[in-house]
């Protein structure tokens, strides 16, 4: 597989569709597993993690379901491809940037991925477009039990799933949901929100970009237990709070229909109108704008765009994938003419039929 | 960008909310873990990382001589040394569950306010995890014994090992 096929298309995650997918981005799953025959990450020697990956890749090929699976040496990948694939987040950043043997297996709708030698041996990560947390489960359910079927995972009976960090212990497992939050953003109410979702022991990570300011208002909430609470109730606690931060956000937007109207009007067609007409941009302005603009098709402010496009144009933007479709690296100035005008191109040509000034 | 705690690079960027004013945290991934996993009151205390919670379960009912001597317990399968365990916050075996129990135990309860797993379990249980935990010591005393130069033992090793190994390969 070439990486360049995969930078045209969306991807599973960014397909905007599934259950409350005006709100919810994404439903994701991963499970953490090692080998029982090996020692931890930490504790391998170059020979050992050749060995995994040879295992692993091997009993992976085996597998008939998954012949179609696509095989990424993460060790000898270019910089710009490995932050590819993070911005895509078929891997981790921390596989990214690790050292020694690693690879990836990636499902072609990029559904799964299977990271090997990351902080465990084996990483399964699902993910699912908008609010789908049981779909979810029982994809990675069934991958896992097709992978044991022809391993020994270093398991424990009262430990479960051994790890290499124990605050993986247990299930292994972390369950997130992505969400847009921009109306709770807008009226202030996002920090009290949060502060409620820590006391119930959820970790709440903002998404962020090149540099380290949050942006577009996108939140991942996920668990921090792994131990002593089932699969299914690990989901279900997430499952559990997730409608009430959409039925809150509904309501925000539905506030700020009401009360400021005018100025929320003002505010997506201007980011509309910057996202069309910028000369130079960055990721971060990008994403901040494109949020706005998102919420907009939500509320029916704007009329002729549409969510799958608008996650086309999240994606794309980003600065590997910037690269990866221009077919050359660009240093960070470049990259921000290069996004002014790959957005220019796409959000122009829509307008074609149209006479952009009306709106 | 640096972890805030360690040298490492910081690959997690945390939006705090809970404060006056959103303030942003930059962590190593062990650093981010440890800080959302701690309750809000822990999180004020610069200190908090899995070195030191463990250093304040330990400190509890042990002198500073139990504590170096502890540090220095190695797991007889892959070497480390519960200092390294407790610097790096990585185990090195799964068999540190075992030989570190005690030590883990308080640890694991302050992290997941539980002390069990209830969850999936292997269709097929832990089969022959002694021969697997073998598995690892073997391979690390045949690296060692190619270090020392001793071939005849390092020879002898790598034929247990492929032993071993083949019984695995029948099994599954
Ligand atoms: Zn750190
Ligand atoms: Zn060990």
């Amino acid at each position: 597989m070439k990486l360049e096929d995969l930078a045209g298309q969306c991807g599973e995650w960014l397909r905007g569709s599934g259950p409350e997918s005006d709100i919810v981005i994404s439903s994701r799953i991963r499970l953490a597993r090692n080998l029982a025959e090996f020692p931890f990450i930490r504790k391998c020697t170059d020979q050992d993690r050749a060995q995994i990956e040879r295992v692993l890749h091997e009993h992976i090929q085996r597998v008939d379901e998954w012949k179609n699976l696509s095989y990424v040496d993460v060790a000898t990948l270019e910089d710009v491809d490995r932050q590819f694939l993070v911005e895509r987040q078929l891997i981790s950043r921390e596989h990214s940037e690790a050292e020694g043997a690693r690879s990836v297996a990636i499902d072609p709708h990029e559904k799964f991925s299977l990271m090997v030698n990351e902080e465990d041996h084996l990483r399964i990560q699902v993910m699912q477009s908008g609010l789908d947390l049981q779909s979810a489960w029982a994809q990675i359910d069934h991958i896992d039990n097709l992978i044991e079927e022809q391993v020994t995972y270093a398991f424990h009976e009262r430990w479960g799933y051994l790890t290499a960090c124990p605050t993986n212990v247990g299930t292994g497992m972390r369950v997130s949901v992505m969400l847009h939050l921009p109306a709770l953003v807008i009226t202030r109410q996002i920090e009290k929100v949060f502060r409620s979702l820590h006391k119930i022991g959820l970790a709440v990570r903002g998404l962020y970009g090149e540099g380290s300011q949050a942006m577009g208002d996108f939140y991942q909430i996920s668990n921090q237990i792994t131990l002593g609470r089932s699969e299914q109730q690990l989901i279900a606690q997430i499952s559990d709070v997730v409608p009430v931060l959409i039925d809150y956000e509904r309501r925000a937007r539905e506030f700020l229909v009401r009360e400021s109207q005018k100025d929320l009007h003002d505010r997506v067609s201007r980011a509309y109108g910057i996202l069309c007409t910028a000369q130079t941009i960055s990721s971060e302005e990008t994403m901040h704008l494109l949020s706005s603009v998102r919420m907009g098709i939500n509320l029916g402010l704007i009329r002729d765009l549409e969510i799958p496009t608008l996650n086309k144009l999240f994606i794309h933007t980003q600065p590997a994938h910037l690269q990866k479709l221009r077919g050359v690296e660009l240093d960070t100035a470049n990259r921000n003419i290069e996004r002014a005008n790959y957005l220019q191109r796409h959000l122009r040509k829509r307008d074609a039929g149209t006479d952009p000034e009306k709106n | 960008m640096k972890c805030q705690y360690c040298e490492k690079p910081a690959t997690f960027h945390i939006t705090e909310l809970t404060g006056d004013k959103p303030s942003e945290l930059h962590f190593c991934e062990e650093h981010a873990r440890i800080y959302l996993t701690q309750s809000s009151h822990e999180q004020q205390e610069p200190a908090s990382s899995l070195a030191g919670v463990l250093a304040q379960h330990l400190k509890v009912g042990q002198t500073a001589e139990d504590l170096a001597q502890l540090d220095q317990r190695a797991c007889p399968v892959c070497g480390v040394t519960f200092y390294e365990f407790r610097h790096a916050g990585r185990l090195g075996c799964p068999h540190d569950y075992v030989c570190f129990h005690d030590e883990l135990m308080p640890l694991i309860v302050n992290i997941h306010g539980a002390n069990e797993h209830v969850g999936k379990r292997p269709r097929h249980g832990a089969r022959e995890a002694g021969d697997q935990t073998r598995l690892i010591q073997l391979r690390r005393e045949m690296k060692e014994a190619v270090e020392q130069e001793d071939y005849e033992q390092a020879s002898k090793l790598r034929d247990e090992i492929r032993r071993l190994e083949k019984q695995r390969g029948k099994q599954t």
